[in-house]
């Protein structure tokens, strides 16, 4: 992405046009593309299929965020709703490198 | 008599055109970049549909739902998120960030080199509280290589003394400097956890600066063959500063994004960064037009994800450090939409 106040530039550009990180698939989606250099669609469509979700859903902070939980891929809390049982880092990337086939 | 539309310069000052304006900014936008890269002007839909993008008076533009691209987060943080890890954290709990970035504030493969264990401990922190994937990023930065700051002769000084050969010996002994730089941090920071490397801004010093990343990105990817490595470049055309430097046969020397893509695949990138630098004395309509047209040829070419660079001062994105998010989401934008990036 590039530089600039945490503002103007990384919150404005995740609203605009992110995939959400953890909140839904964007973690995901990004593993493909950086580990297998694999381009976009065919990210989105691997990530889909390995979860069980429609393409359309790897956005959506809803749908991500009970899938998430159910398979251990680690997820975001906040002050009401926390997850204590949740994975840790470490054993979510586990899960997600076996979900992804990743060395 | 039309209405006017509050649009920005590219230094991100407000500046009221009509509908008219802004289709003759991105006209001339898009037909500056189609001479300098001798590529084609971008269609007359997609003018329409940057036009209506801008031509907009909501405070805030966004893709369509369904059309949300894989956002790779460099340089992550800033001071009054607490350390830099602390940082990485927030970027994925508060941020929606799909990656995030390890850096040292010096930013250069070279100076990294003498603290490389202090940076594998961060990076070691990092992966022990983030879930998402770490990059860690510096810069080629071959003019570090060079007098006084290395042992290398200043071909900035030797060019305009007409001493060209040697301006040449010195770029090619800086190459062989920082590519063992290079090599030596990635391989440290990526068998201390990190998901991927960043070889930042490649090219700012020229086509013996590419060179070096190229070189770099090649060995790596022998020694490790599931390493994330992304490629973002220093701007749209790669300078000539030796003028005679090839990868694989290819001249490096005045590539623009196309064939920057396809050296930076060839030697074993996973994803690709285009630059287009902005022109701050023009409209961000302007300039996204012109960045646009600069960088859609590489799409037809790329193997691999291409993540356009648009941070402050490239992809159309103000040269403003606190950039208005009125532009800031109107490059981001149009570049998906209009180019079907992979990511930003």
């Amino acid at each position: 992405m590039g530089s600039g106040d945490t503002f103007g530039m990384p919150i404005a550009h995740a609203v605009a046009s992110g995939m959400n990180g953890l909140r839904a698939a964007g973690d995901l989606v990004a593993r493909l593309e950086m580990a297998k250099g694999m381009r976009l669609t065919q990210a989105k469509r691997t990530v889909a299929e390995a979860l069980g979700v429609g393409v359309a859903d790897l956005a959506d902070p809803l749908v991500m965020h009970e899938v998430r939980g159910e398979l251990r891929l680690g997820r975001v809390f906040e002050l009401e709703t926390t997850y204590p049982h949740d994975p840790s880092p470490q054993e979510a990337k586990a899960s997600i490198r076996a979900l992804l086939g990743l060395g | 008599m039309e209405s006017r539309i509050v649009t920005r310069q590219g230094d991100g000052s407000a500046v009221s055109l009509t509908r008219s304006e802004l289709r003759s900014e991105l006209e001339e936008g898009t037909r500056a970049a189609a001479a300098r890269a001798r590529a084609p002007e971008l269609l007359a839909d997609e003018l329409d549909h940057l036009l209506d993008i801008f031509a907009s008076r909501a405070r805030f533009s966004a893709v369509d739902i369904g059309d949300e691209v894989v956002l790779s987060f460099d340089g992550s943080g800033t001071p009054q998120q607490g350390s830099r890890v602390d940082a990485l954290v927030q970027y994925e709990q508060c941020l929606g960030a799909d990656t995030c970035e390890l850096f040292h504030i010096d930013y250069s493969f070279k100076a990294v080199k003498t603290i490389v264990g202090s940076e594998q401990q961060a990076m070691k922190e990092a992966q022990e509280r983030v879930t998402i994937p770490v990059h860690y990023g510096a810069q080629p930065d071959l003019g570090r290589y060079s007098h006084p700051d290395g042992p290398c002769g200043n071909w900035s000084e030797l060019l305009p003394a007409m001493r060209i050969d040697e301006a040449r010996a010195a770029q090619e002994q800086a190459i062989e400097l920082a590519v063992k730089d290079m090599v030596h941090v990635a391989a440290e920071m990526y068998e201390a956890g990190a998901d991927g490397i960043n070889f930042d801004t490649a090219g700012a010093a020229g086509d013996a600066d590419f060179l070096a990343a190229l070189l770099a990105v090649e060995r790596l990817r022998a020694k490790y063959p599931a390493m994330g490595i992304m490629v973002g470049m220093a701007s749209e055309v790669v300078l000539g500063t030796h003028g005679q430097l090839e990868y694989c046969g290819t001249r490096l020397a005045g590539l623009k994004p196309e064939g920057q893509c396809c050296v930076v695949q060839d030697a074993g990138a996973t994803i690709y960064g285009p630059a287009i630098t902005v022109n701050t004395s023009r409209t961000v309509a302007w300039n996204v037009a012109r960045a646009l047209t600069f960088m859609k040829p590489c799409m037809d070419v790329a193997r691999i994800p291409v993540h356009a660079n648009v941070g402050m001062g490239v992809g159309g994105v103000p040269m403003n450090a606190f950039s208005p998010v009125d532009a800031v989401s109107r490059c981001s934008r149009a570049c998906v939409d209009v180019l079907k990036v992979d990511g930003l």
